[in-house]
């Protein structure tokens, strides 16, 4: 039996943050503690935000809090109901007043669906939980559910006709008429699944294993043409942190080479004898960079996002070439110098870049024997290669012989994989055999994006 | 023991109340969290985009706890003598010229580096104060990492050591604002001594309640309209969305035209507040001004 009580109750919450990743030290948990006798446990939005702001140091923490508090909470109360044996909808002390939902008539079906959808526009919270019942109730046929809750969740959102995309065969008046907002669906979505979870804990009376947060909620903004705004923030977070990076590094004096004239004549003041060194200063050096794109079906939204973050830093940057590939490769450096907006950047690429090949499957051996060609002669010790693609040959000759030569030409080689490791050198992936030349970055959450960056930009300082 | 500050707040709903009565609209988190730092003394964090009234925050709650309002407008390069204190060299310099016969030197050091010749600058200045004051060190992440890890000493223990004089220690509990618009990671020595919070733009009706309380002649059907155009630009993809500030300023500017609706040519001419670059300019212009002009938003 687990100790009882609210604060066991915390500290296990704090125990589940830092299982997803949120740094929850003793400092804060007991903080939250002091917080939690200023404020009423009976005020939910209260608690909730006073353990917040003690607990979630920042805004991504925040996100991983709510998620973690909203689960954590809900398997708490559903675990207390099983042990005290609560029940809802015991049948036999049937509520008063509760609709028989065998005999919703079509008509009140489709008032239903407007109620609902008039909601989520409205993206009024209480409203939506109440609905949520109702439509599974009236939606959800229970019996014949699929047993998995997020298959159900879709098939009652499909029965609801919600979208986010306007539909313009609707009347005038209908709420979905014009989409709905995305958060509000995705906010529906939850509360669906949570009352089908609820239910299920219910009919079965145990809990399913609590599963840690899906990597997807965090992964990169996967559809670019999405949610360009979202992508958009997180290049200029980027942008703005790599300008204040130049201090931090400046900051360090790693290295100290006199520079003899300079104290020679600082020693003029001090009759010949060298007092001051003066030491020579540390230029950092922009890299020049060569980027190299699959753009074949599996990886487009991920290399169109990555160029564009790469074009948006493009001031860190000497000077940067920029190439698309699926079978062939052909050169977009221009594309994007001209072209800021990324939807059009994307139709372009796809449409006159020259890489419409025949099959459309990535052709890496072929890749590198053009690439050698093209570039070959203007790659030198200070370059820096990047390299975004899942190495997928579809089954060709990889000709890491011919990447190894790239790779030797270049100052440094980075392969970046947007997928997950998990994946690598699996079924024809064959990442392992360029792998040995570069470094290989696995990249598919803007987080792990931000780090590559930062090794990117870090100053060239090898003495060549 | 610590002075308590004048009017110490009891609950939440007395903070939102205070703040709301010298001009400042809280959202839930941000009254909790106001009432959560005077009550604990706990520095707070306050992260956000810029113009959602981060600093703002900091003046109202000066204004509401009645207390003096200390600011250290951080920068690259901003280093001790600037944010804590310095010697008054001129002044020492003077002190010595005038007793410089028969003084010994024992006399002279151990008078000129009395707090007579002390200049606080701002931490300082709010440590050493009387009076409980508020503390607001705006834009954080403009310094470095060594700057972050001095100011550690002066938010979790409020003292200062000076080499000379020994220590501070700070006479009152002052209330500390940090605010800090992302552009680094701040480190996590600072972040645990903090509570934190984050302000976002605000939800429509709670803009439009700020809107009306700061323009209070400009009719409610033209707020309201306002209020939902901003909220369509800020769903674009811009350098630069406008921000509460904006928001107000607009309004401002609305009144002073005498305008009783937002049609497509007044929102034209007077887009230049809200939007701030040439770029965002012509997309608004296309997305937003086509938007007016259709019915479609009126039935909305």
């Amino acid at each position: 039996m687990p100790p009882e009580g609210l604060p066991a109750r915390l500290l296990e919450l704090g125990e589940e943050l830092r299982r997803e990743g949120v740094a929850v030290g003793t400092s804060e948990l007991l903080d939250a503690f002091a917080v939690l006798r200023e404020v009423q446990w009976t005020e939910q939005v209260d608690f909730r935000e006073a353990l917040a702001a003690t607990l979630a140091k920042s805004q991504e923490d925040r996100r991983v809090f709510e998620l973690v508090f909203d689960r954590f909470f809900f398997r708490a109360v559903e675990v207390a109901a099983l042990r005290e044996g609560v029940r809802e909808g015991d049948p036999s002390q049937p509520t008063p007043g509760a609709i028989d939902l065998e005999e919703l008539s079509p008509e009140d079906l489709q008032a239903l669906r407007a109620q609902i959808a008039a909601a989520l526009r409205d993206s009024s919270e209480g409203a939506m939980r109440d609905l949520a019942r109702m439509a599974i109730a009236a939606f959800g046929r229970r019996e014949e559910g699929s047993g998995v809750i997020g298959v159900d969740v879709q098939r009652i959102r499909r029965a609801l006709g919600l979208r986010t995309e306007p539909q313009p065969d609707l009347p005038a008046d209908d709420p979905r008429r014009e989409g709905l907002p995305r958060d509000a669906l995705r906010r529906f979505e939850a509360l669906l699944r949570r009352e089908l979870e609820r239910g299920q804990i219910e009919r079965t009376g145990s809990l399913p294993p609590s599963r840690p947060l899906g990597e997807l909620d965090r992964a990169l903004p996967s559809g670019p043409l999405a949610d360009l705004a979202a992508v958009h923030r997180v290049v200029t977070q980027l942008r703005r942190r790599l300008a204040t990076q130049g201090t931090q590094a400046r900051g360090h004096r790693r290295h100290a080479h006199v520079d003899v004239r300079r104290t020679m004549r600082a020693s003029l003041q001090s009759g010949g004898v060298p007092v001051v060194l003066k030491y020579r200063p540390r230029r950092p050096r922009r890299p020049e960079i060569y980027v190299l794109c699959d753009v074949s079906t599996s990886v487009t939204s991920a290399s169109v996002f990555f160029l564009s973050v790469l074009h948006a830093l493009h001031d860190s940057f000497r000077k940067m070439r920029s190439f698309v590939f699926i079978e062939r490769v052909s050169e977009v450096t221009d594309i994007f110098a001209h072209e800021r907006n990324f939807k059009a950047v994307s139709e372009r690429i796809s449409s006159d870049a020259g890489v419409a090949d025949i099959s459309g499957y990535t052709d890496y051996g072929r890749v590198w024997s053009e690439m050698l060609e093209l570039v070959g002669e203007d790659l030198h010790p200070r370059a820096t290669v990047i390299v975004l693609g899942d190495a997928r040959t579809n089954g060709r000759d990889p000709r890491a012989d011919l990447f190894a030569q790239v790779a030797a030409r270049a100052g440094r080689t980075f392969w970046l994989n947007p997928e997950p490791r998990l994946y690598w050198n699996y079924g024809d992936s064959v990442i392992a055999a360029y792998e040995q030349y570069c470094t290989a970055f696995e990249c598919w959450t803007t987080a792990q994006l931000e780090d590559f960056v930062r090794a990117l930009t870090r100053p060239v300082t090898s003495a060549l | 023991m610590l002075a308590s500050s004048p009017p110490a707040p009891a609950s939440v709903t007395d903070v939102a109340e205070g703040l709301r009565a010298v001009g400042y609209l809280p959202g839930e988190s941000t009254a909790l969290v106001a009432f959560l730092a005077a009550k604990l003394g706990k520095p707070v964090l306050v992260e956000g985009p810029a113009g959602v009234g981060k600093t703002e925050l900091a003046k109202s709650l000066a204004r509401y706890l009645d207390r003096e309002l200390v600011r250290l407008q951080c920068y690259e390069g901003l280093d001790e003598a600037k944010a804590l204190y310095e010697w008054n060299y001129r002044k020492q310099l003077l002190r010595i010229q005038a007793e410089a016969d028969g003084a010994g030197w024992s006399e002279v050091q151990d008078d000129i580096f009395g707090e007579e010749f002390l200049l606080a600058r701002p931490l300082m200045t709010a440590i050493a104060s009387e009076q409980p004051v508020v503390l607001l060190i705006d834009e954080i992440d403009k310094t470095d990492q060594e700057f972050e890890a001095m100011l550690l000493e002066v938010l979790s223990d409020f003292q200062i050591s000076i080499p000379e004089l020994g220590r501070v220690e700070s006479r009152t509990h002052p209330v500390v604002l940090l605010t800090s618009n992302n552009s680094r990671e701040l480190t996590e020595a600072l972040k645990r001594r903090c509570l934190y919070l984050w302000l976002d733009y605000p939800e429509l009706e709670h803009e439009l309640e700020i809107v009306r309380l700061h323009a209070p002649d400009l009719p409610e059907a033209v707020a309201r309209k306002l209020v939902e155009v901003i909220g369509m630009v800020r769903e674009l993809d811009l350098k630069k969305p406008p921000s509460i500030a904006e928001s107000i300023d607009w309004a401002r500017a609305l009144l002073l035209l005498g305008v009783d609706d937002i049609d497509e040519q007044t929102f034209r001419d007077t887009m230049s507040v809200i939007v701030k670059h040439r770029t965002d300019m012509d997309l608004v212009a296309e997305r937003v001004g086509l938007k007016l002009s259709s019915p479609a938003v009126d039935a909305a």
